[in-house]
């Protein structure tokens, strides 16, 4: 953040890394909504934003006109030679290439396969509240939400676990380095390509139980796939696992943090959880998706040309009116929810089960270890910009 | 009442058998399955009414019967 000059018009300078749209998007994101559906900006080199619902999800929907070759905004268009997979299979591919690429994925992340990982995800969180015994004021990001996807997610890729922070220092470089030059940008790709090289052929030499060398033993249309190949996968499965679920677990706990009555009635009423994830997913969306534009062309009266970016916020089109009642609210016992945290059509995030089941535990565990909870200073909470938001730094009073 | 997944349409978000685990299930790749031929007892109408309202593709449609 803070590589650009601040915003002073939404509709047609916005930035997603301003310091402004971080610390609380709604309300751009509700003016938009009203004013300009789709706003526009000259940064990155044009991209788009709709902020309705029905737009937001005709374009998720729309892969005629829109493709997934990048889905990070930034001053760095990927090229359309690495086409069809794009830079991270499948998220970055397009169809057909990308069914198959999907499909090999997709029994890993299933609601089965997630169930056998609960019992160590929920050791994790256990020794992550015991590691904070005796503390007045912890800070639920920093302490506790980053670390139980990292973990996850090291484990099911064969990557140590003691890599933490190398993993989360690629992470933000990919997801909030958006505004950084081209070179720097570049460089840090080089550098999460390179760290995974080495582990990608330790596991040809030594194949384990785990998704690398599950992934090494895998075929797409009728060919073994290379290192690079699952270097690529394996760098999406890193950085889309990551962020995105931290970001979840704390933005609940921040909201739980401030809501007193919420959090006494999750207390209470703990079989309520599953509900009130959901809403807490549709209020906090973590993540905005994006696409570049396949040709010019006019779409709801707007020029795009080639190469656009458009982002697409599924955060803002949780908060649409004419989709939600209350839509500004957060309903814990919200019954109809067809919120699109998790995208909408074949883009799907394919790791959905997995976050939940994520969400849930590392909930479940800190309202048991800590029934009374209360922000400690509102003002030094801190919010990532970007792409994926979620506090990052979050102090909070765990002894009521 | 009786209940159907557009398989065309299904992405495996997976609200349906979290919603309703009587009436549907997952598959291998996480998409939603009617369980038997989709008849929906008297006392799950309601689970199924809300397993179509949280579908987020809208692939879930109930055919009444009587």
């Amino acid at each position: 953040m803070g590589h650009h000059d601040a915003v002073t018009d939404w509709q047609t300078d916005f930035d997603h890394t301003d310091d402004v749209w971080a610390a609380d998007p709604y309300p751009i994101w509700e003016e938009l909504r009203e004013k300009c559906p789709v706003a526009h900006t000259e940064r990155y080199g044009g991209v788009w934003l709709p902020t309705r619902y029905d737009d937001v999800s005709a374009i998720a929907y729309d892969t005629e006109k829109f493709t997934s070759r990048s889905i990070v905004v930034s001053e760095f268009r990927p090229p359309a030679m690495l086409a069809p997979a794009g830079i991270a299979p499948p998220i970055s591919s397009d169809p057909p290439y990308h069914h198959d690429a999907r499909r090999m994925l997709l029994p890993i992340f299933s609601p089965q396969a997630v169930d056998k990982l609960e019992p160590s995800t929920r050791a994790y969180c256990d020794e992550l509240i015991a590691a904070m015994q005796g503390r007045d004021v912890v800070d639920a990001a920093v302490d506790y939400a980053q670390h139980i996807p990292v973990r996850v997610i090291a484990n099911m890729l064969g990557l140590p676990e003691s890599d933490a922070d190398v993993f989360r220092g690629f992470v933000n470089h990919v997801l909030e380095g958006v505004a950084l030059p081209i070179e720097q940008r570049v460089d840090g790709m080089i550098a999460l390509f390179g760290y995974l090289e080495g582990h990608i052929k330790d596991h040809m030499e030594n194949p384990r139980d785990d998704l690398i060398s599950f992934l090494l033993d895998s075929e797409l249309e009728g060919q073994k796939l290379d290192p690079f190949q699952v270097g690529r996968t394996i760098a999406l499965l890193l950085i889309a696992g990551i962020d995105t679920t931290w970001s979840a677990i704390g933005a609940s706990i921040w909201h739980l943090a401030k809501t007193p009555a919420d959090r006494e009635r999750l207390v209470n009423e703990p079989e309520l959880l599953p509900v009130a994830m959901e809403e807490l997913l549709r209020a906090y969306a973590p993540v905005t998706m994006a696409r570049l534009v396949k040709e010019d062309m006019e779409w709801n009266g707007c020029p795009m040309k080639a190469d656009d970016w458009v982002l697409l916020p599924f955060p803002s089109a949780n908060r649409d009116p004419n989709e939600f009642d209350d839509a500004d609210k957060v309903i814990i016992d919200r019954e109809i929810n067809r919120h699109a945290a998790f995208g909408l059509g074949i883009h799907r995030c394919a790791g959905s089960h997995l976050a939940r089941m994520e969400l849930r535990v590392a909930l479940e565990v800190w309202l048991e270890a800590f029934p009374r909870f209360e922000l400690a200073d509102p003002d030094a909470v801190k919010w990532s910009g970007g792409q994926v938001r979620g506090p990052r730094v979050l102090p909070v009073r765990v002894t009521g | 009442m009786k209940v159907r997944i557009d398989e065309a349409r299904c992405e495996g978000h997976g609200r349906c058998y979290a919603t309703a685990p009587v009436l549907f299930e997952p598959d291998d790749i996480g998409n939603g399955h009617v369980i038997g031929d989709g008849a929906v007892p008297p006392e799950l109408e309601h689970q199924a009414r809300l397993a179509v309202a949280n579908c987020p593709e809208q692939a879930i449609t109930i055919e009444e019967t009587s």
